[in-house]
């Protein structure tokens, strides 16, 4: 199944290990800021790594910030990606996209920050998960968390029990790096290719 | 719960491995991408590369050696290895490596390690330091430990961490080759002051080795070469004896 899927380019951070990980799957996503390659997309992808803050103003240099939400298609945010998706962060602070109703807060914990590293990811819900095991490692690197909520469908622990991954309508948030995460890692970007246009 | 992570890590010069390896069924030992998949495979959390050549006319070959790596594993991968500029990191990460590590670089223009951290984030900057005990002080030593400095590892790893970087490699040059354990005392010094994951290196000869670092060394990951790359300890067996003894590690 040849699919167009587009990863939004707004300069935040190294996009070069998740085009491999999509090419092992069989697709060549392209990396794009055009608001038209974006809409007409079968997939986008919303990577980021960095400061939110920063990462906001690059999204509303070029207007994607108001593109993003309206988007009919699967969208699947990475990391920081996942983060700007909802209403608020406490890095900055930053108002997100608003698409997820949450506040995203700063690990307050005895432990290491950033959380760096495979933990487990539990409670898996929705087709992103299809034909994983019951929990699963994944591989993490941050240093703000969004909290449980009515639209997590992955959590993990660091200290506490935080959201690892989102869902609402067709948005979908991961806290973790798939394109990192060996074999369950690619499982869920396979399940991701795979979801219904 | 966050496990501990075991990384082989692979000596290159000009895009081979060096050292040698002893890897059942390998066609071609010392190709570094078929090394990494191997390892990849076989449970490994994160992978290290060194390119031990450095010198500018064999950077090209480096470039190319990370991104063939890059298409090839699913897994994290640091390259380390006269690694000097923001130009030279940027072209490591573009190929594809999560992650660079840098050593000497940072101690004769430590304002670098901001620049990378604000440039690329710090997740993706590992300070890699190699240090020596001479007498009680444990001094940091440049060029893989060729050449002694004045300052003090503990100093300068709080520097580091100060200065933004994401993770901290240390070598102890004490240990390096023994295959009598990592430097656990000094580790765990380490932990007690940073905030940030500290890499156990040198040492490494058995999984009770493993076993201390993470337990009384407190390490956050141990990196290791020869033990893998010959076969003595396979990460399978490290890590289900780990899970055995109680230690928190990704099977």
């Amino acid at each position: 199944m040849s699919q167009n899927v587009i990863i939004i380019d707004y300069g935040a951070g190294n996009i070069q290990s998740l085009k491999f990980a999509l090419s092992r799957l069989g697709v060549e996503a392209e990396t794009s800021s055009d608001v038209k390659t974006i809409k007409a997309a079968d997939k986008v992808i919303f990577p980021g790594v960095g400061h939110a803050e920063s990462a906001m103003e690059k999204l509303k240099e070029t207007g994607l910030h108001l593109i993003i939400p309206e988007l009919q298609q699967p969208v699947l945010g990475i990391c920081l990606g996942m983060q700007l998706m909802c209403r608020f962060t406490e890095e900055g602070p930053t108002q997100g996209l608003g698409i997820f109703d949450v506040e995203v807060k700063r690990f307050e914990t005895q432990l290491k920050v950033p959380h760096m590293g495979w933990n487990l990811i539990k409670n898996l819900k929705t087709d992103l998960f299809q034909n994983l095991p019951q929990e699963a490692y994944m591989y993490f690197v941050h240093s703000y968390y969004v909290p449980l909520n009515t639209d997590s469908i992955a959590d993990s622990d660091y200290g506490c029990n935080f959201c690892a991954a989102l869902k609402k309508h067709n948005f979908y948030g991961v806290q973790f790096h798939p394109e990192k995460s060996s074999q369950w890692g690619e499982k869920i970007l396979d399940n991701f290719l795979k979801l219904a246009i | 719960m966050l496990t501990k992570r075991i990384i082989p890590c692979l000596d290159i010069k000009n895009g081979r491995t060096v050292k040698g390896v002893n890897f059942v069924n390998l066609i071609d030992a010392g190709d570094p991408v078929e090394l990494a998949q191997r390892y990849a495979e076989n449970l490994a959390d994160e992978l290290v590369f060194l390119d031990i050549t450095a010198t500018e006319e064999k950077r090209k070959t480096l470039i190319d050696l990370v991104h063939r790596v890059g298409k090839a594993i699913n897994i994290p991968f640091t390259v380390g290895g006269g690694v000097s500029s923001v130009e030279d990191v940027s072209a490591i990460l573009k190929a594809g490596a999560d992650k660079v590590a840098i050593n000497s670089a940072a101690v004769k223009n430590p304002d670098l390690i901001n620049k990378l951290s604000a440039k690329f984030g710090n997740q993706c900057i590992v300070v890699a330091i190699d240090a020596k005990r001479i007498d009680d002080n444990w001094k940091v030593h440049l060029v893989g430990g060729k050449v002694p400095t004045d300052l003090d590892l503990f100093e300068w790893a709080r520097e580091v961490e100060f200065r933004g970087a994401g993770e901290i490699l240390f070598t102890s040059m004490n240990h390096d080759g023994t295959k009598n354990g990592f430097a656990n005392q000094t580790l765990k010094k380490l932990n007690q002051i940073l905030n940030i994951p500290v890499i156990a290196s040198g040492g490494a000869g058995s999984i009770k080795h493993f076993e201390d670092t993470f337990t009384s060394g407190k390490a956050d990951a141990a990196l290791a070469a020869s033990v893998f790359h010959f076969g003595e300890i396979s990460i399978q067996t490290l890590k289900q004896e780990l899970i055995n003894r109680k230690i928190k590690v990704r099977l």
